[in-house]
């Protein structure tokens, strides 16, 4: 049976599922009952600096976008930090540390940028029994505006800063949170790597607006008869998260800097996913507030299962084996030549195939009076749309044209060898970089 | 309650007063906007669906079905009665298990289809309790047109007339205008007297002059109506009741199903219905089930169906067969009858079982009776007082195209003309696509 332990820039924990600092984490009760569930660990929700807590909005915290059968695709909130006072917190957090040793305990922290602010809080979080510090660089809203989450984490020179501040202050493990505003999350990750960072997690939420109401004409969440934009999260921002945790573990400058990976963690392949990408364990909110901490379960049987299936008895086995093959578009090799092909036994005759090609691709499929749906090899681009759009799995596949074998569009057989856009003729700089 | 399920004959009141309402409740109960929301979800949105190809009147099913999905439910309503004003009808009656719903590419692939039916009875249901009319009459034309029978096919002829701006008579034999809608499907198919709501709505297109009690060849002739209007629709069903040819037919409590279904479906009070304590019913369509099931619902303590070939060549949809088991009705196939039995009223049937041959179908010497105090011809109606004139084309009006008969400026549709399924939602299809085409050759002319 595979072994789930994970052990996150030495903190350890029994499986690798952590509830993000998030509302499921605000108080000892939500977590006491996540850890009852099984998660593995906790990153608490984050901390303001002592003093009159912050305050939340009285009306509707969160927004949400929706698939078939009102299935949550996506959540937004603008929630602040805790609204709970600082001491409160830090007590529960150090009774909860001490009734479950075994489980990973993160405090996310958000103080004003100034060292002292810092320096004040980390020694009253270290006096807690708190496994390590998680810097809330991330928060979108309320908070940035006085110059704090997402504020700090949009400028690299702030995130580098605050991440020496809290490194020279501590004892503790610091993890830096990211945001996803900003343009290249790479300057972000970099920055945190200068500042001594143990790790970086991400990514926090995302700018957005889920909705509109139209009788009201105004954003949603409604706060009397006004929105804001709130922080996106849930299965709707993975794609997103997956390429920034990506594009971090695949940078020369941050190799090897461990990260935890958040955004849309809804089932064990998720957590897979963001693990062959080079993350080191994974946080979860939106599914747990969607399902409830159960959830937790058919992650820790799934990935056990599926490590079984493939041969991996540990975490690190698998973990990072996806990142050396995520490359740039000019290193994909243009010689690999596929074709959709249509599997007319599992074929239920819906046309959605050919519908999406004939209206908004390259009119390669054909479809006969008796609803038969064909690819025309000559005119298929492999595009994979009809793939993506078949409701029946396994129904259209991809077959690789074998080298040698002529590619009934270009009338040319495929070459044997790999051959890439940089090589290529119509490329305007093969020749100069030869 | 006097009389029980074992009261021998023929009585009324077999049941408590509140067993009547129970078992005539609605068959299928509308789906709640949330049941509406999850059934719209399982929808592909297909290419070229095959379930629009299979419904008669071409509704854009994926397209309404959408509609539903993303909260516009009066807009499926729009895009469901642009092709079939009588969608409403048609959501409760129409054997989707036949049709739009048996070629849905989830039945295929799951075995259970989308829930094409109960969604357009959602979305039509929707725009109706609103009662507004959401079309709207075109100037008008100045033409007049008659059309004989507000059955379902009368009935959306008329409509497209009005809308298309003609002026229309529409006259009726019987005291209620719905044809087959109101006098002939069973109770609990279309119950709150939806049929006459929905007729009241429809009309509310305007232009529609409605003349009950008027019978063609008694009160009005083609003849009249070819000289008095400058278009005519023939819609005027199948009046006559096949015979059964067996011995004893006189006998009394022998009734044709469709005089029963039609005095059930306008008793106030259904516990005013007498019903026989052992009925058979003669025949193997909608009008056998309908009368066997409701037999059953008013008390009836045996109700056998008896059809002469097997269960496949039934009229009755599959589902019609099952609601009938369900309700305890028996079904025997492959028997047909050689005489009602009995002193002056019937007492038995008996029946001579049948075998298929290269000739045709042939009884076999094996005989057997079944005990039955009320006996139900339900073989299948005849067209019944059709105008000197016309061309018949085996035993109905003889239409080319879209319902031209043989007499210039008269067209026909629904059950009356050849072609198409006896079905409302054929008739409808037929009465909508002759006056398109009554439009366009009245507008050509002029």
């Amino acid at each position: 049976m595979a072994d789930l332990r994970n052990d996150f820039v030495g903190i350890k924990s029994p499986n690798p599922f952590w509830l993000a600092s998030a509302p499921p984490t605000d108080k000892e009760y939500n977590v006491v009952r996540a850890f009852r569930a099984g998660w593995g660990g906790v990153v608490w929700k984050t901390l303001g600096e002592d003093g009159p807590p912050v305050v939340n909005v009285n009306g509707p915290r969160y927004g949400a976008i929706y698939g078939a059968d009102r299935r949550l695709l996506g959540l937004n909130n603008i929630e602040l930090i805790t609204d709970r006072p600082l001491q409160v917190n830090l007590d529960e957090i150090k009774s909860v540390k001490r009734a479950w040793p075994d489980r990973a305990l993160v405090v996310s922290l958000m103080v004003p940028c100034t060292e002292e602010a810092w320096k004040a809080i980390l020694a009253r979080v270290e006096d807690t029994g708190a496994d390590g510090v998680e810097l809330n660089f991330g928060c979108p809203h309320g908070m940035s505006e006085r110059g704090m989450g997402s504020a700090v984490g949009q400028v690299p020179e702030y995130i580098e800063m605050v991440t020496r501040w809290c490194k020279a202050n501590t004892r503790m493990p610091v993890i830096v949170k990211l945001t996803p505003n900003i343009t290249d999350i790479r300057l972000a990750s970099r920055a945190a790597h200068k500042g001594g960072a143990d790790a970086v997690s991400l990514i926090n939420t995302v700018n957005s607006i889920t909705s509109v109401d139209l009788d009201l004409m105004c954003p949603e969440p409604t706060i009397d008869g006004k929105g804001t934009h709130g922080g996106y999260c849930g299965p709707a921002v993975k794609p997103i998260a997956l390429n920034m945790v990506a594009e971090i573990a695949r940078d020369p400058e941050t190799r090897g800097l461990p990260i935890s990976g958040i955004g849309g963690v809804t089932t064990w392949k998720d957590a897979a996913e963001f693990m062959a990408l080079g993350a080191g364990n994974v946080q979860v909110c939106t599914a747990a507030m969607t399902y409830g901490f159960k959830i937790v379960q058919e992650m820790i049987s799934g990935l056990g299962d599926w490590m079984d299936r493939k041969g991996f008895s540990t975490l690190s086995d698998f973990t990072g084996r996806a990142v050396p093959n995520v490359t740039d578009w000019q290193y994909l090799n243009l010689n690999y030549v596929t074709k959709a092909q249509i599997d007319q036994e599992a074929c239920i005759k819906c046309g959605r195939c050919y519908a999406a090609c004939e209206d908004t691709s390259h009119q390669a499929i054909g479809m006969t009076p008796d609803r038969r749906f064909v690819v025309k090899d000559e005119e298929c681009v492999a595009c994979n749309l009809c793939v993506d759009v078949c409701p029946v799995e396994g129904c259209i596949t991809m077959r690789r044209l074998a080298p040698g074998e002529v590619d009934a569009r270009t009338g040319k057989p495929v070459p044997a060898e790999y051959g890439n856009w940089t090589m290529h003729p119509n490329n305007p700089g093969t020749c100069a970089a030869e | 309650m006097a009389n029980t399920q074992l009261t021998p004959g023929v009585v009324s009141g077999r049941l408590a007063p509140e067993a009547y309402r129970d078992n005539f409740a609605d068959k299928a109960p509308p789906l709640t906007a949330h049941e509406a929301a999850i059934a719209a979800d399982r929808c592909y949105f297909c290419h070229d669906a095959p379930c629009v190809t299979a419904c008669p009147t071409s509704i854009d099913i994926p397209l309404f079905i959408r509609e539903i999905a993303t909260g516009a439910p009066r807009a499926a309503a729009r895009t469901i009665l642009d092709q079939n004003i009588l969608g409403g009808m048609c959501a409760r009656v129409c054997p989707t298990e036949q049709l739009c719903e048996v070629v849905c590419v989830r039945e295929v692939a799951e075995g259970r289809p989308v829930e094409i039916g109960r969604l357009q009875r959602y979305a039509t249901d929707t725009l109706m309790a609103e009662g507004a009319h959401p079309f709207t009459r075109a100037e008008p034309t100045g033409r007049r047109v008659a059309v004989v029978g507000a059955g379902p096919a009368g009935l959306a002829c008329a409509h497209r007339l009005a809308m298309k701006g003609h002026a229309v008579d529409l006259f009726d034999a019987k005291p209620k205008a719905g044809g087959l809608n109101e006098y002939g499907i069973a109770a609990y198919k279309t119950v709150n007297d939806f049929a006459q709501a929905e007729v009241e709505w429809l009309l509310g297109i305007g232009g529609i002059a409605v003349h009950n009690g008027k019978a063609l060849g008694r009160d009005i002739s083609l003849d009249g109506l070819r000289s008095d209007y400058d278009a005519v629709f023939l819609a005027i069903g199948l009046g006559g009741v096949n015979a059964l040819r067996a011995e004893g037919e006189e006998k009394s409590h022998v009734r044709d199903a469709v005089d029963f279904i039609a005095e059930l479906r306008q008793a106030e009070d259904l516990s005013s219905i007498a019903v026989g304590r052992n009925v058979v019913v003669i025949g193997g369509g909608m009008t056998a089930v309908d009368a066997a099931v409701q037999s059953k619902l008013l008390g009836a303590e045996t109700v056998t169906i008896v059809y002469r070939r097997g269960r496949e060549a039934m009229g009755a949809s599959e589902e019609e067969q099952h609601l009938a088991s369900s309700k305890g009705v028996r079904i025997v196939t492959g028997a047909a009858p050689l005489r009602i039995l009995g002193e002056g009223a019937v007492e038995a049937v008996e029946f001579a079982y049948t075998k298929e041959t290269e000739a045709g179908l042939d009884l076999t010497g094996e005989t057997f009776r079944l005990k039955a105090d009320q006996v139900f011809k339900a073989i299948g109606q005849s067209l019944e007082g059709a105008p000197e004139g016309l061309a018949l084309s085996g035993r109905k009006i003889a239409v080319t195209g879209p319902g031209r008969t043989s007499l210039a400026g008269v067209w026909a549709g629904g059950d009356c003309a050849q072609g198409g399924d006896d079905l409302t939602v054929t008739a409808v299809a037929e009465g909508r696509d002759a006056a398109e085409d009554i439009h366009a050759t009245l507008m050509g002319e002029g």
